[in-house]
């Protein structure tokens, strides 16, 4: 399997707070990757430096066989990593189909875009099929309900024609209910565009279900590495991630979110 | 060398009296997050209600000396009117919304009170020089200063020293220390922010107004004062940072400074050297000199 | 959740589709009726699209989220440029004033730009208001320049054709008239193309616009510059209209004039700021003669009234939502 995506001794310090420590991985493409932890752990942390948000404090992140390191978050989505945020980032006067037009015309005009002739009308309407915006096509995208502004934000994303996407925390926020279903339409979604894909989550149902492999991080540090299943059964995780100590009654897959 | 004192005299002068234009301005920002365009009306309301009160005081016989409290009252009667009218009247409507919308807002308002200002005391212009001329002059070398000027420069280190003492050691000031800082948390803390934001908003209108009366025996109160005062408070506001009462004072002294070099050495270049340093400034240091740090925002 | 797609173009797109039609029938009747407008109606009508190409420059940076203070600086650019044509050279055609205030406007901005695209908010509004007064103090203290009194310029021919006296001032009518509409109709075409929607996107939300991939200040400084020309040209017309320039069209009430103007017009659809400004020195201009001290309390109190009640004309700037 092809590496699309490398950190090698990736370091993050801010003044006394090191964020993130020693970071050594490996990302094969078409991959599915989770990245759990407890808040201040470094998952985000690791996700700015991937998308040039934060210089790294030392080390060095490759994708593929490009250093991309200390590039600016513009060249890297040109280059092919996209995101989602957390808080979800849209324009928010606009409507959903307008956000979708400026994305697209975007991702049409960069350099990966201009080398495939796009239609992109066609392009818009396929985003709005796959993520199930239709019935909110000329919705505000202020206006939209929390789950919807998630999907349009991760559609922002996609329409990108990433090969990397990174998604930060994509169910956070949305009612319990709700997350499979989103998790459902946007692996779908991806699945058809053949993209390796990294998502920061704190449930841990949706991780273990959607993912191939799991990132712990601790302290700034990946403490576990591995298949789901062993992951979350590894004590430091269970200790340090999922909490277990704190509610001894929980185990991971029994319906609890951690 | 005398060359030397004289641009050090001038600029100390200058500085002063940039300081008290300035300072009500960036109190003001400060507090409320509002940029003041208006602040040059509130200028030249002060000096104009100083010749009104200092005229009609003289002009009914009483003692000269008692003119210069005039111009000290003039100011804050001014202060006590205009500030509560235009606070509660119509900026606490538009609390909230972004900070180049307040500054139309109080654009708008420099341009009524501008019209405000001709209707009431006319378009002719007024002086008096009573106040300045009393004191007489004196020499410094083979230089000579008015007298009047040390008065402004010991009321603008007399302000600077109150402002000071009053954010710093009373319990008022440390109030107002937490609503510059964030106005939410001082909200939240059970801090009347209302309240404050009257007060605040009605001792920086007394402080331009302060400094239009202290300004105008020394020149002809005409309308366009206000108008050539906002850009020169704008300026040293900006450079020192908005919001710092420190800053004001360094940019005022930056400001007096460059600008009395200027007058002495290069005339040509008076005018622009101002605002040329305002830019360098804002290019170098886009918040000013004296800007707090800002917490990241994602 | 309805996944039936309807049809394409939003309600906005298909009322702005009246907008060319109309513009090319403005044209048209004014053109027409040129020779039969009252000599007073001419001039003020060539200032209000003068002032409106202007404020369609200011349109476009406030649909980018920037408000600038400082639009008198290349209004004034314009003006003197066009001025010293023939204050210097000798040059009296209106073709070749125009061309130097639009180079001249547009070039300074080029660079000026490189600087003011890393502000935004208040320290964009300052450092615009800075530069302009920057060229008021240097102009005041020129006396090559004229100093306060600034100097005046006439025009005898148009891109080479000599006028007559009697097509004089027809000649200049015109000239303002179609770049008044050349202007709005390439801003209509700009607004509605991929560059011309960035602007609004960039307003709403910068940081989604890196992280798509497009550079948020080559947009900004790209529509920096195209609002310097247009106030440029806008500065030549007024400039040959009043055949006079002087300081004051750099000082910071000009630029405010134009702030309010575009404030009042909105920036909804390229009509308005012709529109705004028309309404603007129609009001200016009785206003001064029957009521000279009072016309500011007027401005002051409508701009108040349009920021209150009236947030269709300002929409763009107001309703601008930062991402949480």
């Amino acid at each position: 399997m092809a590496v699309v995506l490398e950190a090698r001794d990736l370091n993050k310090t801010f003044g006394a707070v090191t964020a993130a420590s020693n970071i050594n991985v490996k990302i094969d493409q078409d991959s599915v990757v989770g990245l759990i932890g407890s808040n201040g752990a470094g998952k985000t942390t690791f996700i700015n430096m991937v998308t040039g948000y934060l210089k790294p404090t030392s080390g060095s992140i490759h994708y593929g066989e490009r250093d991309i390191t200390g590039l600016t978050p513009r060249r890297i989505t040109q280059l092919g990593i996209c995101r989602s945020f957390q808080i979800p980032q849209l324009f928010n006067n606009l409507t959903v189909f307008e956000n979708l037009r400026v994305g697209v015309g975007i991702a049409a005009r960069s350099e990966r875009g201009q080398a495939v002739r796009q239609d992109e009308p066609r392009e818009i309407e396929t985003l709005i099929e796959r993520f199930n915006l239709g019935g909110y096509y000329s919705q505000t995208a202020g206006l939209l309900p929390e789950g919807v502004r998630k999907l349009l934000d991760i559609a922002m994303a996609v329409a990108g024609q990433p090969r990397v996407l990174l998604l930060d925390e994509p169910t956070s926020g949305v009612s319990a209910d709700e997350k499979f279903r989103l998790m459902d339409m946007v692996m779908t979604a991806l699945k058809a565009q053949g993209v390796t894909v990294l998502f920061v989550e704190h449930d841990m149902e949706i991780v273990s279900r959607y993912t191939h492999r799991i990132l712990a991080f601790y302290e700034g540090r990946i403490i576990a590495d591995g298949e789901p299943d062993s992951v979350l059964k590894d004590p430091e995780v269970r200790r340090y991630v999922i909490g277990e100590h704190l509610h001894p009654h929980t185990a991971p897959g029994q319906g609890n979110t951690a | 060398m005398s060359h030397f004192l004289a641009i050090f005299i001038d600029g100390v002068i200058y500085s002063s009296w940039l300081f008290i234009i300035a300072v009500g301005l960036t109190l003001i920002y400060g507090v409320m997050k509002i940029l003041n365009v208006a602040h040059g009306s509130l200028y030249a309301l002060g000096a104009y209600a100083a010749t009104a009160l200092g005229g009609y005081w003289l002009a009914t016989g009483h003692a000269p000396m008692g003119s210069y409290a005039m111009l000290v009252l003039a100011a804050i009667v001014v202060g006590l009117i205009a500030g509560p009218v235009i606070e509660r009247g119509l900026l606490r409507f538009v609390y909230g919304k972004e900070e180049v919308v307040l500054v139309l807002v109080t654009y708008a308002v420099f341009l009524i009170l501008e019209d405000l200002t001709k209707l009431a005391f006319g378009v002719d212009p007024l002086s008096i020089p009573e106040p300045y001329a009393l004191l007489g002059s004196f020499e410094v070398g083979d230089l000579v200063y008015p007298t009047y000027s040390v008065v402004l420069v010991g009321l603008s280190l007399l302000v600077a020293l109150v402002l000071a003492l009053v954010l710093n050691k009373t319990r008022q000031g440390k109030i107002l220390q937490a609503v510059i800082h964030d106005r939410e948390m001082s909200a939240a803390m059970g801090i009347n922010v209302s309240r404050v934001y009257l007060v605040t908003f009605t001792v920086g209108v007394m402080l331009a107004a302060l400094g239009g009366a202290l300004t105008a025996p020394t020149i002809s109160v005409q309308p366009g004062i206000a108008a050539e005062v906002i850009v020169l408070a704008f300026a040293v506001v900006v450079i020192g940072g908005l919001g710092s009462l420190g800053g004001a004072a360094l940019g005022a002294v930056i400001v007096g400074m460059v600008r009395a070099w200027a007058v002495h050495k290069l005339p040509e270049v008076e005018l622009f050297s101002v605002y040329a340093v305002m830019a360098l400034v804002l290019i170098v240091r886009p918040k000013g000199l004296f800007a707090a740090p800002e917490a990241r925002k994602i | 959740m309805n996944n039936k797609l309807p049809s394409s173009g939003t309600l906005r797109e298909q009322l702005s589709d009246r907008t060319v039609p109309l513009l090319l029938a403005a044209l048209v009747i004014l053109l027409a009726a040129g020779p039969f407008i009252p000599r007073w109606a001419m001039f003020l009508l060539n200032v209000s699209l003068s002032w409106g190409t202007v404020v369609l420059g200011m349109m476009l940076l406030m649909r980018t989220g920037l408000v600038s203070f400082g639009q008198g600086l290349y209004y004034c650019l314009g003006a003197y440029a066009a001025g010293a044509l023939h204050h210097f050279y000798g040059v009296s055609d209106i073709a070749l004033m125009l061309l130097a205030s639009v180079l001249i406007a547009g070039a300074v901005a080029v660079v000026l730009g490189l600087l003011l695209a890393k502000y935004r908010d208040i320290f964009f509004a300052m450092l615009s208001l800075a530069f302009s007064m920057i060229l008021f103090g240097l102009l005041v203290k020129t006396s090559a320049l004229g100093s306060t009194d600034g100097f005046g310029l006439s025009v005898k021919t148009l891109a080479g054709v000599a006028l007559s006296e009697r097509w004089e001032r027809y000649a200049l009518f015109a000239t303002t008239v179609v770049i008044a509409a050349c202007a709005g109709l390439g801003m209509h075409k700009y607004l509605n193309s991929h560059l011309g929607r960035l602007a609004g996107a960039i307003r709403d939300n910068e940081l989604r616009v890196e992280y798509m991939g497009a550079s948020v200040r080559r947009v900004i400084h790209l529509n920096y510059v195209i609002s310097a020309a247009l106030a440029g040209i806008g500065g030549g017309l007024v400039g040959i209209t009043i055949g006079h320039v002087d300081p004051e069209m750099a000082f910071w009430t000009t630029s405010g004039e134009f702030v309010f103007i575009a404030i009042l017009s909105g920036t909804g659809n390229v009509l308005a700021p012709f529109l705004g400004a028309t309404i603007f020195e129609g009001v200016r201009s009785f206003a001064y003669e029957y009521s000279p001290n009072t016309w500011q309390l007027v401005l002051g109190v409508t701009m108040l009234l349009v920021i209150m009640f009236l947030p269709g004309g300002l929409w763009s700037v107001f309703s601008r939502k930062k991402a949480a």
